[in-house]
């Protein structure tokens, strides 16, 4: 069984050998994939916003609202192109391009699954695989960045430019919690590249528990939950979402960088930021979720891992982390800057070391097998656990009445009103009731005599 | 092992490489003249990202696919991004002026620059005529990562942690120069803020506003309470109450 499997997965040596036109109708895939990804994606968001606010969301276009994006999507094309006078033409044109070109150009790398046969020919379901290609994913996201600062700058006044500003800070501090969280990826899998990742995540080595043969969880997910836990917060920093969605925070920078764009323009930012959120859950899924790889109850189907199916999978993950990100977006309100850079630097980064330091010293330990490392770490885990749950909570203090708190108040406070006051009515409303003729009065048959 | 260390270790150049080389090289050779010509300085700083974008894909050519990323996401994505950061708290306005302090300073420069590229270039043709690369197949061995990794934690392992000892003396002197020490106790949190606010003798309302029953629009103009008294609380203490000549009252004409 495993043999079929193994066969399945691509290594690095089965890429570059396709014809031009694979590659072609490979790239255009991948380009189709982001920009459908965007059309239905920010129905999907709209959608389920509105299902967690009560309300419908869009459905007025198309079936259930599907066609509602693309609807937007023309308005939008037909709106005016504003160019600010005070812009730096130049780059304020090629701001949004840089951004889109970075997101898409990071899908070339993520493995949407095994090796399968087009038109005859033997080949893996990726654009291309380096031996780096998580490098050049992360290269893609940090290039990315250059379109949001730039348009930030380029647009020539303050709400953008402060937006551009917090962005770059943003994004340069999450990305280092990001690389942290990749290295242990790296440690455990020994490679660097997207395919070798996932098959390494396959392998599930057989544990044997009191008797029986249990499969050990191959997923990073679970293997490396604290590198998985930051690297999806970075992430959503690193995508501009709620609740970091500080560059465009609407309450305070107007729209932030993309205050002054429009029309296209707007649109390629707009496109830029939700293929980046499906990039970004792609890259999620190949690092930390298995890839293609069928979840549990469904690879006791022997086929579930070969041909065409683990398209499904993937896809299925990728919907179910974008869910995440919408569900974020409607629960948690946006993080203050400063909080918000605490969080990065404080929490996620020193995290993220003594957890690599924690992880690299039970690599070294070799003479353990993998129960003994299991239980090495579980049972300080699980006690560590329990001590938290059992820790006694400190005593709440009686509390103060409302009355006891405002008899305590020094000579000289600010005056108060009582606590118990009744208003009076006012003197006006009653004159004016007094004042009123009663209607049915006038109507009597004497007015209509006279 | 990509298809492009394969590639640069058979010695000779590949179609693929000549194309990639001879697209990129002019790119990163405009960028270099663009960042010493550009006026605007983040237009300096844009040809500069360009110019190591194109390095970043030559080491990837050279079958060195670990540092050409580590050459995009490391100086392109964030310490060119540093700079840009504060070039653009400098201000968009700060370009160069064209006047020349000294003369003929720029000729010179440009004479002398391209004599240098001259120099330099003619030395590495004629010292590097001829010789074929070896050792790369050696060195990307058991991969190219692994290669780099291999040597630098054992040949170069001091060179290495001297280097990141700098750096972290670097990143932590220059937090003490910026850092401003204040103690815990001194910084008021929201509770003693509103307390203060409250305390007795403070008026927790807002002030009142400047020319409010007043005869001028002036900030000024002390506000009139309502008993028709002033009140000093409604200007600001650094105003100097004064007239305004007719000059500064008109407009400036500073608006774009």
């Amino acid at each position: 069984m495993n043999a079929v499997y193994l066969a399945q997965d691509p290594t690095l040596a089965d890429f570059g050998k396709d014809p031009w036109w694979l590659v072609l109708i490979k790239v255009a895939f991948a380009f189709v994939f982001a920009v459908l990804a965007t059309l239905l994606g920010v129905w999907f968001e709209r959608r389920v916003v509105g299902y967690m606010q009560v309300r419908p969301g869009p459905n007025q276009v198309g079936p259930m609202g599907l066609l509602q994006t693309l609807a937007d999507g023309l308005k939008m094309a037909f709106k005016e192109d504003i160019l600010p006078r005070a812009a730096d033409k130049v780059v304020y044109f090629f701001a949004p391009t840089i951004s889109v070109i970075c997101a898409v150009t990071a899908l070339s790398v993520v493995p949407f699954g095994p090796m399968v046969s087009i038109f005859g020919h033997w080949t893996p379901l990726q654009v291309t695989d380096v031996s780096v290609a998580v490098l050049v994913l992360l290269a893609c996201s940090s290039m990315g960045i250059y379109g949001i600062v730039l348009g930030g700058w380029a647009s020539g006044s303050t709400y953008p430019l402060l937006g551009g500003l917090r962005s770059s800070a943003q994004m340069i501090s999450y990305e280092v919690a990001m690389g942290l969280s990749i290295v242990a990826v790296f440690m455990t899998a020994g490679t660097m590249s997207t395919s070798g990742i996932v098959a390494k995540q396959g392998d599930a080595t057989q544990l044997s528990l009191f008797g029986t043969q249990i499969p050990a969880p191959g997923w990073y997910a679970i293997l490396l939950l604290p590198s998985f836990v930051i690297f999806f917060i970075a992430t959503v920093g690193e995508t501009n979402r709620a609740p970091f969605d500080l560059p465009e925070a609407e309450s305070e920078l107007v729209a932030g960088f993309m205050t002054e764009y429009s029309s296209l323009k707007f649109a390629l930012f707009m496109l830029s930021e939700y293929v980046s959120m499906v990039t970004m859950s792609a890259v999620t899924t190949t690092l930390f979720l298995g890839g293609w790889r069928a979840p549990w109850p469904i690879t006791l189907w022997e086929g579930a891992n070969s041909g065409w199916w683990p398209m499904i999978w993937f896809f299925g993950k990728v919907i179910a982390l974008v869910f995440v990100f919408v569900w974020l977006r409607g629960t948690l309100p946006r993080l203050r800057y400063d909080q918000f850079m605490r969080f990065g630097w404080k929490v996620l980064l020193p995290i993220n070391l003594v957890w690599i330091l924690v992880l690299s010293g039970l690599r070294s330990i070799e003479d353990w097998d993998t129960q003994g490392k299991l239980i090495a770490v579980g049972v300080p885990a699980g006690a560590l656990l329990l001590l938290t749950l059992l820790w006694p909570s400190r005593k709440p203090q009686p509390k103060e009445t409302v009355q006891e708190q405002v008899n305590n108040r020094p000579h000289g406070s600010f005056p108060l009103p009582p606590m118990d006051l009744q208003v009076p009515p006012s003197p006006r409303t009653r004159r004016v009731v007094a004042e009123r003729e009663p209607a049915n009065v006038t109507a009597g048959s004497e007015s209509r005599e006279v | 092992m990509t298809t492009q260390t394969v590639l640069a270790a058979a010695g000779g150049v590949s179609g693929g490489e000549e194309v990639t080389f001879w697209i990129l090289a002019p790119l990163a050779l405009i960028g270099a003249i663009g960042t010493v010509a550009a006026r605007n300085a983040v237009h300096s700083a844009l040809w500069l990202v360009l110019s190591m974008l194109c390095l970043g894909v030559f080491y990837v050519l050279q079958a060195g696919p670990f540092i050409g990323m580590v050459q995009i996401i490391v100086y392109t994505g964030a310490i060119m991004m540093l700079f840009l950061f504060v070039l653009m708290l400098v201000g968009r306005d700060a370009s160069d002026s064209l006047i020349e302090t000294l003369r003929g300073q720029r000729t010179a420069a440009i004479l002398l620059g391209l004599g240098f590229a001259g120099l330099v270039g003619g030395g590495i043709y004629r010292a590097l005529e001829g010789t074929t690369a070896a050792g790369l197949t050696q060195a990307n061995a058991e991969g190219n990562v692994q290669g780099i990794a291999r040597l630098l934690f054992t040949k170069y392992v001091f060179a290495f942690e001297l280097t990141s000892a700098l750096l972290i003396t670097a990143a932590v002197g220059a937090m003490v120069l910026a850092h401003i020490e204040r103690r815990k106790q001194d910084k008021m949190d929201q509770i003693a803020t509103m307390k203060a606010r409250f305390r007795p003798g403070n008026y927790p309302g807002p002030k009142p506003g400047p020319g409010v029953f007043a005869t001028s629009s002036s900030v000024a103009t002390p506000a009139r309470l309502p008993d028709g008294r002033l009140t000093e609380r409604s200007t600001p203490d650094i105003l100097p109450v004064r007239e305004l000549t007719a000059q500064e009252t008109s407009l400036k004409g500073t608006e774009k």
